[in-house]
């Protein structure tokens, strides 16, 4: 089993939900990136996504748009953000990011490299089951797990092929939409993870306009985790400051973990 | 070979499906009901009856004598600059429209370059009573004014986009995100023959009455078919749409690219002919990007050319050597403009120009060969542009 399962294993085993975090990397600058993910780490984070600037993302709302951007114009590449992660291991990384970049490495190239920087798998916003054949082989040969997206929209059949060919987790998109600006969790996303549940034993996680403890709370009743994203980008953006903000930062992860756990 | 449906949406390596899980119910569905309504005679005869009653099809073919004459080819033009609202768009338009009109759909997005689109998906929509959004880049949004005054006439409304690089292809990425929140009372009207499958098959099977009716008409009245077929290439529907019906004849094929200021100075907008392959908007075909695979801006005067990616089709023709495909740069597709305007009388699109610097090519004809040209529309869009480059201010016109 992979370091994602024994993650899940460990927190199942002390009755907790897993907290994810999705940062982007190189928002703010590509250095600030280990300190970063070890504030996070250390605020409770048990799963990380680490984000990979992409000039076009189409599944994502306007703040991971603009910090994809602003990663791209300091110059941020998919190997330098690799690079960066090297050395990170206090908890599972996974990769998030589009299809592009990784082709363009070849996607043997980078399995490799993914592995190489420690990741422990990979979510490609864009790749559905039907395109992933030469990726599953790619991340296989590497020891990564690919982790697919399960939507509202999506069918029987097709929840069906989503659980068969993803590893570590799953993930559910909470309702129909981009990344991140949401009002309330619906029933959508409860109603998907039922679903979800009788066709797998993975873990399921559910993200996509999850900012607030209370929101973490409402979907740790029914998810194995919680993703949040955009909220986390857009305090990072605000407020870490060259690491100045990590006090405050490392206070409010810490109250988002603590929704994780029992008789919160 | 070249008329079946794509294997999984493929056309040799290119195509696909990249796209969010949440969109691809809907591409199911869309493909689905677009095979069952294109294999259904009252649908055909829905579609055929307006294009003929409200586009004004079929399209004459016109003998260029004139440009014959100072070329040396035997040029003929299709005229899809006469379809209703001045462009080829429409047909696209109109078939997309009265598909999603029969899968239920009540919400029409869209999204446009240089706003011919727009207006085309603006109105069918008026036309047939559907509520009508169009993404148009900021950027675009200045530069075509005069087409976003048309959309909100028609009643639909215009959402500037401000991301990114805020043209063309920023609006396809709002429109894409616009879709996948929206998707179930909402259908996606894509401008081009890219974007994930089905798009690229039925965008070509909507405008493959192009190359239909010039093929029967050159036939019919040359008793022959043409030596070569020349379209221009942005996302490529005109071309694609114009290329199809010859695909199987012994007629060469040529698509011409925006060359904007050079291949050579990266500021241009010719995947096919500098770009590589990768993933774009939904599908692996040509692209522009740099060596991270970040998508490259790219420069042309025409909006509706200014796209760094192309069909999945055309890659394939590419490949398959099938189609050849060179760039014209905006200073040659200028001259065209004008040298077709004075020898012709027809004032094509800055898009549609770039088909015509093929004629001038090196190389490229014998003397004498029959050419058939599709001019995909009308340039009084460009108007204001045009007096700006070519220096045709109030002062001047003395």
């Amino acid at each position: 089993m992979g370091r994602i399962a024994d993650t899940f294993g460990t927190l199942r085993a002390r009755g907790e939900k897993a907290l994810v975090l999705f940062v982007t990397a190189g928002d703010p600058a590509l250095e600030d990136l280990p300190a970063i993910l070890d504030t996070l780490a250390e605020g409770g984070a048990d799963l990380i996504e680490v984000g990979l600037p992409f000039s076009d993302p189409i599944a994502d709302g306007p703040t991971i748009q603009a910090s994809s951007h602003r990663a791209l114009e300091r110059g941020v590449t998919t190997r330098g953000v690799l690079d960066a992660l090297a050395g990170f291991d206090r908890v599972p990384v996974v990769l998030m990011g589009y299809t592009n970049p990784m082709l363009r490495m070849t996607l043997p190239g980078f399995a490799a490299a993914a592995r190489a920087a420690g990741a422990s798998g990979s979510i490609v916003c864009d790749m559905i089951p039907e395109e992933g054949g030469a990726w599953a082989v790619a991340a296989r040969t590497e020891g990564l797990d690919t982790v697919y997206l399960a939507a509202p929209t999506s069918t029987d059949a097709r929840l069906d092929a989503v659980c068969a060919v993803s590893r570590g987790f799953l993930y559910a998109v909470s309702r129909t939409g981009v990344t991140g600006a949401s009002s309330r969790q619906g029933d959508e996303a409860e109603a998907l993870v039922a679903r979800l549940r009788a066709r797998t034993d993975l873990p399921v996680c559910v993200g996509f306009g999850i900012s607030t403890p209370e929101d973490v709370r409402a979907v740790c009743r029914f998810a194995d985790g919680a993703v949040v994203g955009s909220w986390l980008v857009d305090r990072l953006a605000r407020d870490w400051d060259g690491g100045r903000g990590r006090a405050g930062l490392l206070e409010s992860i810490r109250a988002l973990k603590d929704a994780t756990r029992p008789g919160s | 070979m070249y008329d079946v449906k794509p294997v999984a949406g493929r056309f040799g390596a290119f195509g696909g499906r990249y796209v969010p899980e949440t969109l691809v119910p809907a591409l199911d569905e869309l493909e689905s009901e677009f095979e069952r309504a294109w294999a259904d005679p009252d649908f055909r005869r829905t579609f055929e009856n307006l294009s003929r009653d409200y586009v004004g099809r079929p399209t004459p073919l016109t003998e260029a004598r004139r440009l014959s004459e100072a070329s040396g080819l035997h040029v003929t033009i299709k005229r899809e600059d006469l379809c209703h609202t001045g462009a080829h768009k429409v047909n696209n338009a109109l078939g997309q429209c009265l598909l999603a009109q029969r899968m239920g759909k009540t919400r029409i997005i869209a999204e446009t370059g240089a706003g011919q689109h727009g207006v085309a998906t603006a109105t069918v929509c008026a036309l047939l009573g559907l509520e009508c959004v169009v993404y148009m880049g900021e950027e675009d949004t200045v530069r075509q004014e005069l087409n976003v005054f048309r959309m909100r006439l028609l009643g639909a409304r215009v959402e500037p986009v401000s991301s990114g690089t805020r043209t063309l292809k920023d609006a396809l990425n709002e429109a894409m995100r616009d879709w996948v929140t929206n998707v179930r009372e909402t259908h996606y009207v894509i401008g081009t023959a890219a974007g994930p499958h089905p798009y690229p098959w039925m965008v070509r099977e909507f405008q493959s009455v192009i190359g239909r009716e010039a093929r029967a008409q050159y036939l019919e009245r040359h008793g022959r078919l043409p030596d070569a077929g020349v379209a221009c290439v942005g996302g490529g529907s005109n071309a694609i749409g114009f290329f199809h019906a010859f695909l199987g004849d012994d007629v060469r094929l040529v698509g011409m690219e925006a060359g904007g200021r050079g291949v050579g100075t990266g500021e241009h907008a010719a995947p096919l002919t500098a770009g590589t392959p990768g993933v774009l908007h939904g599908s692996f075909s040509y692209m522009m990007q740099d060596d991270d695979g970040q998508v490259q801006p790219t420069h042309s005067v025409s909006a509706g050319l200014d796209y760094p990616g192309v069909g999945a089709e055309h890659s394939f023709l590419k490949e398959a050597g099938r189609v050849t495909y060179l760039a014209a740069t905006d200073e040659e597709a200028l001259a065209a403009f004008q040298w077709i305007a004075r020898l012709e009388g027809l004032i094509p699109a800055f898009e549609s120009a770039h088909a015509f610097v093929a004629l001038r090519a090196e190389g490229l004809f014998k003397p004498g060969d029959h050419v058939l040209v599709n001019l995909s529309g009308r340039g009084d869009k460009d108007m204001a542009r045009a007096a700006e480059i070519l220096g045709y201010g109030p002062a001047a016109s003395a």
